[in-house]
């Protein structure tokens, strides 16, 4: 069954019941309520301090993500491309993925120090690796039967590469994007969490130290909202991509 | 042996060998085999699972070298590079799911560099002759299995090809598809007159379809029997109820029955999925 645009409003206006619930039954001290939230996320928005901030994080996560994007694919069309270096490199890049990142954070802060770089650096190393290890899969597992039929068609191997491959391999590597991309956002708030002097994850620690519980719940909704949106949009290309396939 | 005056495509010796990987021994995938594909003949070969069709299809195409002995297509040499004249449909589904039906169709035409008129024309026609040309602008996601299989004969028919090989292409397909299937390409091949070689494991197709039949061994492959069936033409999926066609599915499985316990019987290893 397809979800429909009902389906999502549903969805939504149970959330935010669920929301309603906890917070009466956890209190304001907690947990705002959603119009409190939202109310509070619109006044936060329209002041130049919570707009430099939200400034600082969207550049650190634009040059991220592409930094992210590009070298993922190019990674993984390498060793997509070269089976004995992909074979070499499939248990690294599993492991280099799955390890906790925030243990390197102290290193990274050491190279880089305090500033805008650290927190690239920290997104490009969440998201650089999914990318890659989705770009090496996808050109790895073009079905047998499309080379095959590439050589019926007396196609040179660049003719092949572009017309056939490439766009067989797009869709899986554009659900790399979309998983690398979110995770380089999340390497990037972390960073600010931890160590910096500006961005939204820096705005959301200030305000987690004098407790202000309106506006942690106000930046978080802006994170999400945001999030979600870059998600749907990738989400939307992906399957532009894969033309119901 | 000399190649016969009429053999559009003929093996003479041809063996099939692939070299063992990490200490496994080398599998003696096909032959010796000598045949000759006769111009505008439908061939069709049936055999056990595992006994090397699938490579015999592909030394048939130039897509695989031989090991030993001689391929040749109109005269010159097959030498692990398909040439021009042969077109090919296989059993997984090949078609370019990004691609709507019509340039699906158009693929080889374009990366030939026909002029856009000329290849307008005949994919038009080439729709028209698979009955696709409703689904033109829908992509192969769209389609049932059998529509998308359509859809790889009309992008190979395209190409006009004097040989199409076809490696078990109703193979995915349910058993009423399977037949009306049988009747497309039965007036496909009248049709264009191109010489048709199929590859399939079922007897009924097989003997419903052919000017000729080859069985063959469990591997190495080779021909134990060539079975000439005298159809007309002219003939469709109903000559199955012909006497003569039972007697021919039972020859067929007399031969195959030894065979396909023997291919049982040996170490397992898949042709599939290549």
């Amino acid at each position: 069954m397809k979800s429909t645009r009902f389906d999502f409003l549903l969805l939504l206006a149970g959330l935010m019941l669920l929301w309603q619930l906890v917070h009466w039954l956890v209190g304001p001290d907690v947990l705002s309520s959603p119009w409190a939230t939202i109310r509070r996320a619109a006044e936060l928005i329209a002041t130049s301090t919570f707009r430099d901030h939200a400034d600082a994080t969207a550049t650190a996560f634009g040059i991220a993500a592409v930094i992210s994007i590009a070298g993922g694919i190019a990674i993984g069309l390498w060793l997509g491309l070269r089976r004995f270096a992909g074979d070499v490199a499939d248990p690294i890049l599993g492991t280099l993925y799955s390890i906790p990142k925030i243990t390197l954070y102290p290193i990274i802060l050491l190279i880089f120090g305090l500033g805008v770089s650290a927190k690239i650096a920290f997104g490009v190393i969440h998201g650089v690796f999914p990318i890659a290890i989705f770009t090496m899969n996808a050109v790895r597992n073009v079905a047998p039967v499309y080379h095959r039929t590439a050589r019926v068609l007396r196609l040179t191997p660049l003719g092949a590469a572009v017309t056939i491959m490439a766009p067989a391999a797009l869709p899986e590597i554009l659900a790399g994007i979309r998983v690398g991309v979110a995770l380089t956002l999340l390497g990037v708030l972390i960073g600010e969490l931890f160590a910096s002097t500006s961005g939204l994850g820096f705005a959301l620690i200030r305000a987690m130290d004098v407790h202000a519980v309106t506006d942690i719940m106000a930046i978080t909704l802006v994170l999400f909202v945001f999030a979600a949106c870059v998600n749907a949009l990738l989400r939307f290309v992906e399957r532009r991509a894969r033309h119901g396939g | 042996m000399a190649a016969s005056p009429d053999g559009q495509i003929s093996l003479r010796g041809v063996t099939k060998v692939f070299p063992g990987h990490e200490g496994h021994a080398d599998v003696h995938a096909l032959g010796p085999v000598d045949l000759d594909v006769m111009r505008g003949e439908l061939f069709t070969v049936v055999g056990p699972s595992g006994c090397g069709k699938s490579t015999l299809l592909d030394v048939l195409a130039g897509l695989t070298s031989v090991t030993s002995g001689h391929a040749t297509f109109e005269g010159s040499e097959l030498a692990g590079q398909v040439p021009d004249g042969i077109g090919a449909v296989f059993q997984q589904d090949a078609s370019f799911f990004w691609l709507t039906v019509w340039d699906n169709v158009a693929f080889g035409l374009r990366r030939r560099g026909t002029a856009a008129r000329e290849i307008a024309r005949r994919v038009d026609q080439a729709l028209a002759f698979m009955g696709l040309t409703g689904f033109a602008k829908a992509f192969p996601a769209q389609l049932s299995g059998g529509m998308r299989q359509r859809v790889c004969i009309a992008r190979t028919l395209v190409l006009e090809p004097k040989v199409l090989l076809l490696d078990e292409p109703f193979g995915a397909l349910d058993q009423q598809t399977r037949l009306l299937m049988g009747d497309e390409l039965l007036r496909i091949w009248r049709e264009t007159g191109a010489t048709v070689v199929l590859i399939t494991h079922a007897l009924d197709e097989a003997a419903m379809l052919s000017d000729r039949v080859a069985v063959m061994s469990a591997r190495p492959g080779r021909f134990i029997d060539i079975v000439t069936t005298g159809w007309p033409r002219t003939r469709d999926s109903r000559i199955v109820s012909d006497p003569r066609f039972g007697a021919i599915t039972a020859r067929l499985w007399e031969k195959l029955r030894e065979e396909s316990l023997r291919a049982m019987k040996a170490p397992e290893t898949s042709e599939d999925g290549k």
